[in-house]
């Protein structure tokens, strides 16, 4: 038992990691835009993409740089010549154009490099166990995944606190009017902070890659929960990203691992579940048949109980 | 611009691309449907079963073709839900296509199969033939058998008997861990798997028996870590796809060192993504010959011209092969596309596949007999390789075909 509460707090730590370094630049791009973009797992998956075929010529470690900054400046170029001039048209048209490069993307992927699972992989230094314990080893390379998105979230937060672009950035995400009258070029601050989003989402993806398989379907599978994340966070805010992010990959994590039965978890409670035969099916499922659901859940029940978000300061 | 004037641009657009769409199809071509997934997380499955179809129609074409016509595949995409699939299968009914392939998924195959039948009994003059090259959940020929549905692959009893006669003479593995994806199919692969380990080998202890959604699970890890802490010394799973290199990975990341059994790990990504770690550990279940280490000459010129085609694909599922020309050598005997001929053509039709195996199509059920292999996934004496990965399958073991026979408990409704 404790293996298993050892390893799934890990296991959630680095998967939540992972949701943040995604989540992070989603929220930044909502507060400063109030549109949710859709094709923000479209930039992950090119980024797994990206490092994958540079990797092939330079290797790990250059790409594990270069390719979050080419998508970085995709993210960049999407903002100045697409959406800056779909913003005019309000909310609703910048949904669907954001929707529209999502497609773009998985199509235009799946035409470049296929449908079938490319082989990209660790690298030989990182494809080691770091350590074993219990029978079962944790692979170094899970460490660097955690090591890197605990810096990124140091930086994004020093970066937002602590310097003068980051007070611009803050600035321009509440009173844009305000900045912009003061003399600094919002349109441009909020270009780069596109950009940074989508470098942030490449850098997830190039992490990612090599772990959760690179495929046209990845940004598909890791999509939904991370608008999940965000809105269960607070739209707009880092902080509630952090937290939910990790709140996600631990629960989900050990949803996984625990053997009982919804039946059992609502006796536990008080709720006289399984002894109705009408219902048994039901209360036969276990927590871990339903683990993928649960984020779902929270969702609803964190929009009932608190529809501006664990940390958010606006209604969904 | 004025919205009006977009709008009527937008309509012009469709209008022109509405009218195009139905001159690509030619006339004379007899058509075959092909309703699998060709967008979401199994794409590369259902693209590459297409390819294959593909490549197999080519060559029947080149050789003349059926009936003096060509054979032409229109491939419906289904994303690998049952309501898209009778959506596509309407428009299929709709165009008058006579035939329907798919494989991808028992869920999907149970929806169309219901859907055939309802639709074959209704309209006598319209019929649609049901052919099911990969889905394998046993009940589609036995409970819910029926006359318009033929299986060219080996259903999940046939395979599971196969891998349980392995794990049999096994006498290292003492726990085993079962895990599948939560539908049809994954439930069949599992309670086959604990009822026949609980006749050959009583003293096998069931240490796990799980099922996850289908292609919901992001990080397998967590699943492995379960497996780790149950002492499990060998696992069986029916995984494919996406959620089969997710485990796999898994696998190799979280250090589990045990034998796996398995229906799909391999192709598509999945034998690239188990590499080094899985050599002589990871055993597959399946029909048809895998290429290694002996390939008849048929086979290894087939999978060597499809490699030409296809770099980054595979032959993984030669039975696709197997299924075209066997319907065609129906439609051939039946001379003519007609729904009622073609079935009973089908019926008792004797074939013998790329790998040099007779198969026949079973009367009473519907389900192809044929001999099943148990191969492991290695890099030695390779002819044939997977994803390019220098790794492929190799032949373990081989049971014959009446061996592998299962009885079944269909009661087949001819049409009078």
């Amino acid at each position: 038992m404790l293996q298993i509460a050892f390893f799934s707090v890990l296991n959630g730590l680095v998967y939540g990691m992972l949701l943040f370094m995604l989540a992070s630049g989603l929220t930044l791009i909502f507060g400063m835009m109030g549109v949710l973009n859709f094709a923000h797992a479209g930039f992950y998956m090119l980024g797994a993409y990206f490092a994958f075929t540079l990797g092939l010529s330079i290797g790990f470690w250059p790409a594990l740089v270069l390719a979050p900054l080419l998508v970085g400046v995709a993210g960049a170029l999407v903002e100045r010549y697409g959406l800056r001039r779909v913003h005019r048209f309000g909310h609703v048209a910048e949904l669907i154009f954001t929707f529209g490069v999502a497609l773009l993307i998985d199509e235009a992927v799946a035409l470049v490099w296929g449908r079938p699972a490319r082989g990209y992989q660790i690298p030989a230094v990182l494809d080691v166990p770091l350590f074993r314990v219990f029978g079962a080893s944790f692979p170094a390379y899970k460490a660097f995944m955690l090591l890197v998105a605990v810096a990124i979230f140091v930086f994004i937060f020093l970066i937002l606190t602590r310097t003068r672009a980051g007070l611009i950035i803050q600035a321009s995400l509440t009173h844009p009017g305000m900045v912009a009258m003061l003399g600094h070029n919002v349109p441009r601050v909020f270009m780069v902070v596109f950009g940074i989003g989508s470098a942030l989402a490449g850098l997830a993806g190039v992490i990612a890659g090599p772990v959760l398989g690179t495929f046209p379907g990845m940004a598909q599978v890791l999509g939904s929960i991370v608008f999940v994340v965000v809105v269960i966070g607070g739209l707009g805010s880092l902080t509630g990203a952090f937290v939910a992010s990790l709140l996600i990959g631990i629960v989900q994590t050990f949803a996984v691992a625990l053997d009982v039965s919804v039946g059992q978890v609502l006796m536990a409670v008080g709720v006289p579940a399984g002894a109705s035969a009408a219902l048994h099916d039901i209360w036969k499922v276990t927590v871990a048949q339903v683990a993928p659901i649960m984020p779902f859940l929270l969702l609803i029940i964190v929009l009932m109980v608190r529809p501006t978000g664990l940390f958010g300061t606006r209604e969904t | 611009m004025s919205t009006p004037k977009n709008a009527v641009i937008l309509l012009a657009i469709l209008a022109v691309v509405a009218a195009l769409a139905p001159a690509a199809t030619s006339q004379d071509a007899i058509r075959i449907a092909y309703i699998d997934p060709l967008s979401g997380p199994f794409a590369a499955t259902g693209e590459n079963g297409l390819n294959q179809f593909r490549y197999a129609a080519d060559a029947i074409n080149k050789a003349g073709g059926v009936l003096g016509k060509k054979i032409e595949m229109v491939p419906l995409d289904n994303k690998v839900s049952p309501q898209e699939s009778l959506i596509q299968l309407k428009k299929v009914i709709g165009d008058a296509i006579p035939f329907v392939f798919q494989g991808n998924s028992s869920g999907v195959a149970h929806a169309i199969s219901d859907a055939v039948q309802k639709h074959n009994e209704r309209n006598a003059g319209n019929r649609v033939l049901y052919l099911n090259y990969s889905a394998v959940d046993p009940a589609l020929t036995n409970d819910k058998c029926h006359y318009w549905h033929f299986r060219f692959d080996a259903e999940a009893d046939m395979k599971m008997a196969a891998l349980t006669d392995v794990i049999q003479a096994n006498k290292n593995i003492k726990k085993v861990y079962i895990l599948g994806q939560d539908y049809s199919f994954g439930k069949a692969v599992a309670e086959a798997a604990v009822s026949m380990l609980g006749k050959k080998r009583p003293d096998i202890q069931i240490v796990g028996n799980e099922l996850h959604p289908i292609g919901k699970v992001k990080d397998f890890s967590p699943y492995v870590q379960k497996i780790v802490a149950s002492g499990a010394d060998a696992v069986i799973t029916g995984n494919w796809g996406a959620d089969m290199i997710g485990l796999a990975k898994g696998a190799n990341d979280g250090g589990l060192k045990v034998p796996f059994y398995t229906y799909y790990a391999a192709s598509d990504g999945v034998t690239a993504a188990i590499g080094t770690a899985g050599v002589d550990r990871i055993r597959l279940v399946h029909e048809t010959h895998p290429g290694n280490p002996t390939p008849p000459k048929a086979l290894s010129d087939y999978i060597t011209g499809y490699r030409k085609l296809h770099p980054r694909n595979d032959v993984n599922q030669p039975r696709i092969h197997t299924a075209l020309n066997m319907l065609v050598l129906a439609i051939k005997k039946a001379g003519t596309v007609d729904v009622d001929k073609v079935a009973a053509a089908l019926e008792g039709l004797e074939y013998t596949n790329l790998g040099g195996d007779q198969v026949v199509m079973r009367r009473e059920d519907h389900q192809l007999q044929m001999p099943i292999y148990i191969s492991v996934h290695t890099n030695k004496g390779i002819k044939h390789d997977l994803d390019a990965s220098g790794f492929g399958l190799s032949i373990e073991s081989k049971v014959e075909r009446n061996k592998a026979s299962q009885p079944t408990t269909c009661k087949m409704q001819r049409p009078s």
